[in-house]
């Protein structure tokens, strides 16, 4: 299964460079034409390494079968050799191409031996006086054993029969079969596994990688990767590329060099970071911790995931691997998640879902928080209601019912009385905005002339203690007209309350402050007078007896 | 049946998806859409074709990924989206931008036909003028109605440079989507949980009715009209319901369905089928609310045998209609639910259906097309 993973990534990789190579033979700007030649190129790279750590560590093919995959990756990666190919098959006599030993050789390079023997047996055909050698070379590469072929024997008999094949090869070269055609006799040096005779063909082979497998395929094909022996093919004047590096550490089964040689190399966490990840759930990658307490693997997938989050519309990708970074992802993700650019409510409403999905309360509050600020500060007190409802902010309602209830005290009028009007059981997230809401209910009920119930309700929210002091006052005021009108409304009793209020709200100033505000003394006196008054007339008309 | 749903990927996060409207005698089924993206540097309206008539495979059913005709960089989160005609879409943007942008056929090209800057936009106290997201766009070509995250409410006329009318501070809390009730009517949706249908021959700024949701006043993000029916209408909330209303009768919806986990984004009404519903939501499901009174008998579309005409049947026994959304009871089996998506990942921010083909989009950068709806 993880090997199928492993290979889906691959193709994932293939497809961006197909798509790159697209892009890059459609463009006409040479700069542009360059970046993209650049991207495929490193593309193809991250490829072959990955496929290479597929096979080694991913598979981890067993002796005979690894030789097989490592084949597979070498004629995968050589793709020189198709073109030339194809010109020489495609001509009117193969044989007699100047390429044509060139191909063949490539294919015993590579152990593709059925190709190589199709192609001998045109120059055979052609040239009837090396028949017999032809026929001789053709024996010893059809019996070549293969290793891991789907067969079922063991490593053992494998290596016997190779010996006897080697020892053949071995005696039909002394015996100078071979000696008259100089192509087929250094083809049976490589069949021999001569380093010389495969050096040779040093411009074919291209890469070291190369030349290694070949090399094993001719010498030990049975056994691990040996040492490498890489200054052999490339002198000693030239130093090995970054690639070269990593190859090199693949192949010595360094993986944790690997990774870190990829680091280096590669701009973008993308790779080491998935290759990482893959090579734990393979239980490859020993847990020895960093010293800042996470392992590798996660260290990677948060750099990689931190890295999303600065990209502005791949932050959702991002939270998905924090969410598998079991020590420090949910931390990350809680000081990533707070830093998104919030330019609409959709953006604001998606991140909020993210958060609340996974517990995060505290992150859920800041944001509303921030959203219901923008809100009000654009005069928008229905969406800040929103987006405190949302988060539960009861402090926040508050904070809007004051400024609905200022806005109130300042114009005489209520502003957005849809949102009042309508609040439902929204309106218990806060004192305050059950005050606003009931507050607003008076009104209406005034405005509906149902008096009686208006003003049990006016003495409610002063003696239930629902409205703040502050409005204790314009609440007073509001008891005028009622007490004001021909019929009496507030009972004995009622009465008794409102002038309770009022003593209460006018106990606690100084009497400095008394004589300060001379309207609010006024008020006072209006109605001291006012209440009086509706006493005169309440204890009068219950003192009569009713249907005399 | 899945299929016949076929993905691609585009690279950019999907907002609105929308079906090019079929000319009034149509025979063939739609075969171009357009979609818009939304969260990039540089978001993009896009158009693309699927299907073509000669590329039939092997049971009758078009074969073939959406190909991309033309594209046009958007400034701003395409934040909703509707054709006014065959070659005109009008767009709604996060900067508060209006455009109508045109589809050249003959070359393949889109070009921006005509703009409102600012229609929606937030009186700052402390700068002036910033703009606000235009969340909601529904046109009756052509007269175009759009609705924002100010409140605002404005009425624009094709062609014309000036807004018809403005009604600022409709709303105190963020408009959501709009929607005609009849021509001179609409309907809009709030984040207070509240429709509010407004007459536009009259000059008065108010609503000339309320609607709310009982108990909490969960924010309402999409709605649609029945197609048949002018006093049926589905609205989407944050919390995933599904309500029906039934606009004539009280103030309170008549059903509340429990659907999806998270945001409702988009409802739709099948417009030749209605009895059908479609809904897609930020928990990356797609569901088809299915009324049919009988299941087992389905509208009798197109394919029996390949290449036959589509005919689009309307249904003209309303009664049923009306019984089945109206008097729903999940629990009775009258109504059919099934979510459309396998492999739900990211949100669905959009779909629209027409006819026998479907069209989505994610957050997870894909478009997908299900041509075979009622298979």
């Amino acid at each position: 299964r993880l090997l199928q993973v492993s290979k889906n990534y691959r193709s994932v990789i293939r497809a961006c460079m197909e798509d790159m190579h697209q892009a890059a033979t459609s463009t006409r700007d040479p700069a542009l034409h360059s970046q993209y030649s650049t991207q495929v190129s490193i593309l193809s790279a991250m490829e072959l390494i990955w496929n290479l750590c597929e096979i080694l560590f991913v598979e981890a093919a067993g002796a005979g079968p690894l030789l097989l995959r490592l084949l597979d990756w070498v004629r995968l990666h050589v793709c020189d050799v198709d073109s030339m190919v194809r010109e020489v098959m495609s001509s009117e006599n193969p044989a007699k191409h100047e390429l044509f030993w060139n191909v063949v050789d490539i294919f015993v390079l590579q152990g593709r031996m059925d190709e190589a023997r199709h192609l001998l047996s045109k120059e055979a055909s052609a040239n009837p006086t090396s028949v017999n050698m032809y026929k001789i070379l053709d024996d010893l590469m059809k019996k070549m054993p293969v290793p891991g072929l789907g067969n079922t024997q063991t490593l053992t008999e494998m290596e016997l029969k190779w010996q006897h094949w080697h020892e053949e090869c071995q005696r039909y070269l002394q015996d100078g079969t071979f000696a008259s055609n100089s192509h087929m006799e250094s083809i049976c040096k490589i069949l021999l596994g001569d380093d010389d005779a495969i050096l040779e063909k040093k411009e074919l082979i291209t890469t070291w990688y190369h030349f290694l497998v070949t090399r094993l395929l001719y010498s030990h094909p049975t056994v691990k990767p040996m040492e490498l022996r890489m200054d052999l093919f490339l002198g000693r004047e030239s130093s090995p590329e970054s690639l070269d590096t990593i190859l090199m550490a693949a192949f010595e089964f360094e993986m944790h060099q690997v990774i870190k040689e990829c680091s280096i190399a590669l701009s973008n966490w993308w790779f080491v970071a998935h290759l990482t990840d893959l090579l734990d759930h393979c239980k490859l990658l020993q847990s020895h911790n960093l010293y800042f307490g996470s392992n590798m693997r996660e260290f990677l997938l948060l750099e990689y995931a931190s890295g999303l989050f600065s990209h502005h519309s791949l932050w959702q990708l991002g939270v998905d691997y924090f969410d598998h970074c079991p020590e420090y992802g949910r931390v990350y993700l809680e000081l990533h998640i707070e830093r998104i650019p919030l330019n609409t409510e959709q953006k604001a409403l998606k991140v909020l879902r993210i958060c609340e999905q996974r517990q995060m309360h505290e992150q859920v509050r800041s944001i509303c928080k921030i959203m219901a600020m923008k809100a009000l500060r654009n005069n928008r007190l229905g969406s800040a209601l929103s987006w405190s409802i949302r988060a539960k902010d009861a402090a926040f309602a508050t904070l809007i019912s004051d400024r609905f209830l200022k806005d109130y005290s300042e114009r005489g009028c209520f502003s957005d009385l849809d949102l009042i009007d309508n609040l439902g059981p929204s309106m218990l997230l806060s004192d305050r905005l059950t005050f606003l809401g009931k507050y607003r209910e008076f009104h209406r009920l005034y405005g509906e002339k149902r008096f009686s119930e208006a003003a049990k309700l006016l003495l409610l929210l002063m003696t239930a203690h629902i409205a703040p002091c502050s409005f204790w006052m314009t609440l007073l005021t509001d008891a005028l007209p009622l007490l004001e009108q021909k019929e009496v409304i507030f009972s004995a009793e009622q009465t008794y309350e409102l002038m309770r209020c009022l003593e209460d709200l006018t106990a606690g100033k100084s009497d400095k402050q008394k004589f300060q505000d001379d309207v609010e003394t006024m008020k006072v006196e209006m109605l001291r007078l006012a209440l009086a008054r509706n006493l005169a007339r309440v204890i009068v008309k219950e003192g009569t007896l009713e249907g005399s | 049946v899945m299929e016949d749903v076929c993905a691609k990927f585009v690279s950019q996060k999907i907002s609105k998806t929308r079906w090019r409207p079929l000319p009034a005698a149509a025979l063939q089924p739609p075969d171009l859409f357009a979609t818009g993206s939304w969260d990039n540097e540089d978001n993009r309206i896009s158009i693309w074709s699927v299907g073509h008539l000669g590329n039939v495979g092997l049971d009758g059913v078009y074969q073939g990924e959406p190909q991309l005709l033309c594209d046009i960089r958007h400034n701003g989160d395409v934040m909703d989206m509707q054709f006014l005609d065959q070659e005109r879409i009008v767009v709604a943007s996060s900067t508060g931008t209006v455009t109508i942008f045109r589809h050249h056929q003959n070359n393949q090209t889109l070009s921006a036909n005509q703009r409102w800057e600012k229609a929606h936009y937030h009186v700052d106290q402390d700068t002036c003028c910033g703009g606000a997201a235009c969340t909601g766009i529904i046109c009756n070509n052509p007269e175009i109605v759009t609705v924002g995250e100010d409140g605002r409410i404005n009425l624009f006329k094709a062609d014309q440079k000036d807004a018809v009318r403005t009604i600022d501070n409709a709303d105190s809390s963020t408009l959501h989507a709009v929607t005609f009730l009849r021509t001179t009517e609409i309907l809009t949706v709030n984040s207070i949980g509240q429709l509010k249908i407004w007459d536009l021959r009259q000059q008065r700024n108010e609503p000339s009715q309320i609607l709310s949701l009982t108990g909490d006043r969960v924010p309402l993000h999409c709605v649609d009209r029945h197609p048949n029916q002018q006093h049926i209408v589905a609205t989407g909330g944050q919390d995933g319901m599904l309500s029906i209303w039934d606009i004539r009768q009280g103030t309170m919806p008549v059903s509340l369905l429990n659907a999806h986990e998270a945001e409702m984004w988009e409802v739709h009404f099948h417009p030749s089928s209605p009895d059908h519903l479609f809904t897609c939501s930020e928990d990356g499901s797609l569901w088809h609310w299915n009324t049919s009174t009988d299941i087992a008998e389905k509208p009798s579309f197109l394919h029996q045998g390949g290449r036959s005409a589509t005919y689009l049947p309307h249904n003209t026994s309303n009664q049923s209609i009306v019984s089945a959304w109206l008097s729903n009871d999940p629990t009775k089996d009258r109504m059919e639910i099934t979510n459309l998506i396998l492999n739900q990942t990211l949100s669905v921010n959009s779909l629209d259906v027409l006819g026998q083909c479907l069209v989505y989009g994610t957050d997870a950068e894909a478009i997908y097309v299900n041509r075979q709806l009622f298979a």
